[in-house]
């Protein structure tokens, strides 16, 4: 088993530091935060996950989850399921919750949002067909209110329809009534979340960076 | 007046008006000031020697001299405010709370000028027991939370530290400057520098908020600067009586100072504390109010004033008790509460800080005429500079070292803005007010309106040139949409399980465990009935729906229609699936009663919750009744949707009814979520492209021989609203040509 420095310094050595915009000591922590969960295995599984206590509670905990072993979040333009992840997707995954630093320009704020808008866009997504349909959005609302009983269950289904035709109407204004709104696609989620400012509100202050965001392309050692 | 020019004709009534009043609370001091011996009973004491005519008319003044004079007052600011408002162009130019100040000043002369030295002062105890009050509930009631939140610590350290590095750099150099030889200074010492720099450091709430209100800034500035200004209530309280206390004696001592310390907490955090008890009092009470309606509001605002009050009583910080009664109340009790209390209570509130602003603004131009006043070139010139100095000091002094913990870093501009909005008010003038009587006070006086005036003045005109010329971000307008709230909501859940999978017990986690706290203990026992449990998603949604519905009803003629949104209906986004058919036995008709009277139980119980709802604009009474309608109407076609799906009927052509009077056509639009006023407006066509709601038939009939729900196929897939009469017993089914 590689001791932590020793990993450390080949996570380095293969510009992933660079790629995942993390600072060394980030990475040390949460290389630390990593042998905890997987019982000082190489890898993590979803059970690892499903045993932290505090995300009992969470009603979308297994979105949550999912999150993890998703591989287009690990922007290798593939598609489909990990059964279990290794340190340097779970930092992939981690380094969509860094927040932007004063230094950050202009288009990289953009891009930086475009980032989490899509980790958002892949959490609804489950069937990867590039649309957010109306199903897969009701199953969304139904779980932000899976903890509220009979009423949430009843009224998830109204919300998600009602603001299904908040983006249907926001984006293509014009539908003639035969015409289908087959579901919310990259640019419409975009579009509708534009307010929110993502870039500043989807960070974890643990991963406050204070390093380069250098982008080398991602190698694999 | 600051007036002049056109409009004349328009305006010369009012103007006229205001002066008519002025003169006459001009004459009727002076009418009283000589009146104090008369006396109507004198006409007995003559009555032996003759028999004195029956007076028809009698004047007596003195009886209703004080309400008077007060009324006369408030109508003088109020009719001055209407004034400025007829005027758009000074309006546009200089923010009204200067326009305020030189009406106050005009009156204060007029009155110096007829009456001599007896003219009304901003007394510091109607001041700080009537005037302040109400503007600082109504800002503490309407505190945008999140924001608050999520930059509390940021507003701290300006508030605290940088309080206190002002009144120790002020006090401090002004004392230099005192030695100076030739200023005739000499006798100031330094413990009333300091007490003088506690008075004038202070960023004052009335003058931020009636400055930032009108120039429109983005959310994070205008919490931040607002924020500090509530916040340094604590610090300006304890410094001020601790100098207050020591320049009697002429000397502190380390343990004073600690003392000070030490009582800085006490005073803060029991303010809160106090704050905190009588919110939850106020909650609770809520809780019981459901047959008393009427009297609703009263408890909010009187429960807040007592906040304030006892925490006067003990000195603690009363603007930051009134801040935590209306912060914690107002969940609890906007849920308890109804909608009309809901909307008593804001304009109330809005009502009243706006009359206190108006009048404090005034009576600054008044007592600046009248009081005695001690010009000294040196300490007014200095004073002026050194509290631009120290301000522009601290915050980028403070703000490099804020930046390192901060997130969303604070930029150049926003340091700009935050400084130059450090804003001087009337709480300056009356704390110096309150100092005893000296020569000292009345030049601290005299340097602390001059600051006043100088920050008002001029930063408070030039704040909005140099805003739009910076581009400083500006708030966004935002209306309620469905999709930022589910992913507020979805990015709060999202964020605690990353930090609880990272190991990491931040913000969101303890953000999240006050949650589920609060539903869990605190809802149960402060909200009424089901609202305990209702999550916040829903209220939201349901709110929305309301909003959208009563809007539309009250624009519900046809000549509103065309200007309505997107022809986007329900329709356009439900999947094209054949129905489901399920193989379900048929059920007997007397069980097909029951589930009917049980969903319409269950309706009935949704219309008394819907009573409490809604949280918007005051409507006139037919129109709620309405809305009320629209919703149970919607409701009705839930539930019958909801029945379509047990009932196996065989299919059967549903009549073709008349289609109902177009009033009721909008609430087909209920569910696009744009205004009226929306610039996406698109030409809606008539009722062929109606919006369609729900996917399956809603149909309900009690007609006990008609089949109702039929079970659809595809081309009445299309959703028919039923349009049911005013009572939710018999409906007849409704077709959509």
């Amino acid at each position: 088993m590689r001791t932590n420095y020793r990993w450390i310094s080949d996570v380095s050595s293969c510009c992933c530091l660079c790629f995942f915009s993390v600072s060394p000591e980030q990475i040390k922590n949460l290389h630390k935060r990593f042998q905890q969960l997987s019982d000082n295995e190489e890898t993590i599984s979803r059970e690892n996950l499903e045993k932290i206590p505090a995300l009992a509670n969470n009603p979308i905990r297994k979105q949550i989850i999912d999150a993890f072993f998703d591989k287009r979040n690990q922007h290798q333009n593939e598609v489909g399921a990990f059964q279990e992840i290794g340190f340097e997707q779970f930092l992939m995954v981690m380094s969509h919750f860094r927040p932007p630093t004063l230094k950050t320009t202009e288009e990289e704020r953009e891009a930086m949002r475009k980032e989490k808008l899509r980790f958002l866009f892949n959490m609804h997504d489950t069937d990867n067909d590039g649309t957010i349909t109306l199903e897969e959005y009701r199953k969304v609302v139904e779980e932000l209110l899976s903890k509220s009983g009979a009423i949430g269950l009843e009224a998830a289904k109204a919300i998600a329809d009602a603001a299904m035709l908040e983006v249907a109407s926001t984006n293509v204004p014009h539908m003639a009534p035969d015409d289908f709104y087959e579901g919310i696609t990259f640019e419409h989620f975009e579009q509708i979340l534009k307010g929110l400012e993502m870039e500043s509100r989807m960070h974890i202050r643990f991963l406050d960076v204070d390093t380069m965001t250098m982008r080398c392309g991602k190698s694999k050692s | 007046m600051a007036d002049p020019r056109p409009a004349r004709s328009r305006f010369s009534p009012r103007l006229t008006a205001a002066f008519l009043c002025v003169f006459l609370l001009v004459f009727l001091r002076c009418a009283s000031a000589s009146r104090d011996v008369e006396d109507p009973h004198d006409h007995h004491g003559n009555s032996t020697e003759h028999k004195k005519a029956f007076p028809v008319l009698a004047f007596n003044f003195e009886h209703v001299r004080k309400p008077f004079e007060i009324s006369m007052w408030i109508l003088l600011a109020l009719l001055m405010k209407l004034g400025f408002h007829i005027i758009p162009r000074i309006s546009h130019v200089v923010p009204e709370s200067c326009l305020l100040i030189v009406v106050g000043l005009l009156v204060g002369g007029t009155i110096k000028a007829v009456e001599g030295t007896n003219a009304p002062v901003l007394d510091s105890k109607l001041f700080f027991l009537y005037l302040l009050p109400p503007i600082i509930l109504d800002a503490g009631y309407f505190l945008p939370i999140r924001p608050f939140t999520e930059n509390l610590g940021t507003i701290l350290v300006f508030a605290v530290l940088g309080t206190l590095w002002n009144v120790f750099f002020i006090g401090g150099t002004m004392f230099a400057v005192c030695q100076i030889d030739g200023a005739g200074l000499a006798d100031v010492d330094l413990l009333s520098c300091l007490l003088f720099g506690s008075i004038i450091s202070a960023v004052d709430p009335v003058a931020v908020l009636a400055v930032f209100e009108e120039i429109h800034i983005n959310e994070l500035l205008h919490i931040l600067v607002f924020g500090e200004s509530l916040l340094n209530d604590a610090v300006t309280v304890v410094l001020y009586h601790l100098f207050k206390e020591f320049s009697h004696e002429g000397s502190v001592s380390v343990g004073d100072a600690l003392l000070g310390v030490v009582c800085f907490f006490v005073v803060s955090l029991g303010g809160i504390l106090v704050g905190f008890i009588y919110g939850i009092l106020g909650a609770f009470t809520s809780r019981f109010t459901s047959h008393t309606r009427v009297i609703e509001p009263l408890f909010v605002f009187l429960y807040s004033y007592m906040a304030y009050l006892s925490a006067e009583v003990f000195h603690l910080s009363g603007i930051m008790s009134l801040i935590a009664c209306g912060v914690i109340m107002r969940p609890y009790v906007e849920a308890n509460i109804s909608h009309k209390s809901y909307t008593t209570v804001k304009y109330f509130l809005k009502m009243w800080s706006s009359v206190s602003e108006t009048l404090i603004f005034i009576f600054l131009g008044v007592s600046t005429v009248a009081g005695p006043h001690d010009w000294n070139w040196t300490f007014v010139v200095f004073t002026v500079f050194l509290c631009l100095v120290s301000r522009v000091l601290g915050v980028i002094g403070l703000t490099s070292i804020i930046n390192k913990f901060r997130i969303v870093k604070l930029t150049k501009k926003d340091q700009f803005i935050v400084a130059y909005g450090g804003l001087r008010g009337a709480i300056a003038f009356s704390l110096g007010f309150l100092l005893t009587d000296s020569k000292m006070k009345h030049m601290f006086l005299t340097a602390i309106i001059t600051v006043i005036f100088f920050t008002v003045f001029v930063q408070g005109m030039t704040i909005r040139p140099l805003v739009e010329l910076l581009a400083v971000k500006r708030k966004k307008e935002s209306k309620g949409s469905i999709n930022e709230e589910i992913h507020t909501q979805f990015l709060d859940h999202l964020l605690t399980g990353i930090e609880d999978v990272c190991g990491h017990y931040g913000h969101h986690h303890w953000k999240d465990k006050l949650n589920r706290f609060n539903k869990k203990y605190v809802k149960k026992w402060l909200i009424a009935g089901e609202r305990s449990t209702e999550p916040q998603l829903i209220s939201f949604y349901n709110k929305l729906e309301l909003k959208q519905a009563m809007m539309l009803v009250e624009s519900g003629s046809t000549s509103k229609l065309p200007s309505v949104m997107s022809s986007v209906s329900m329709q356009n986004i439900q999947p094209r699936e054949p129905p489901r058919r399920r193989a379900m036995p048929s059920i007997s008709k007397s069980r097909e009663e029951e589930i009917r009277k049980l969903l319409r139980a269950n309706l009935q119980n949704t219309r008394q919750r819907l009573r409490s709802y809604s949280r918007h604009d005051l409507m006139i009474d037919p129109f709620e009744d309405n809305v009320s309608e629209v919703h149970l109407r919607k409701q009705r076609v839930e539930m019958g949707r909801r029945m379509s799906h047990y009932l196996t009927v065989p299919a059967n052509r549903q009549e073709a009814p008349p289609v109902r009077k177009v009033g009721f056509q909008p609430e087909h639009q209920v569910f696009t979520y744009d205004d009226a006023e929306s610039p996406r407006s698109a030409e809606m066509k008539p009722r062929s492209a109606a919006v369609r709601l729900l996917n399956e038939l809603p149909q309900r009939s009690d007609q006990s021989d008609a089949e109702p729900n039929a079970k659809q196929d595809d081309q009445e897939d299309q959703l028919k609203l039923s349009r049911g009469l005013s009572d939710p017993g018999p409906n007849q089914e409704q077709k959509e040509s």
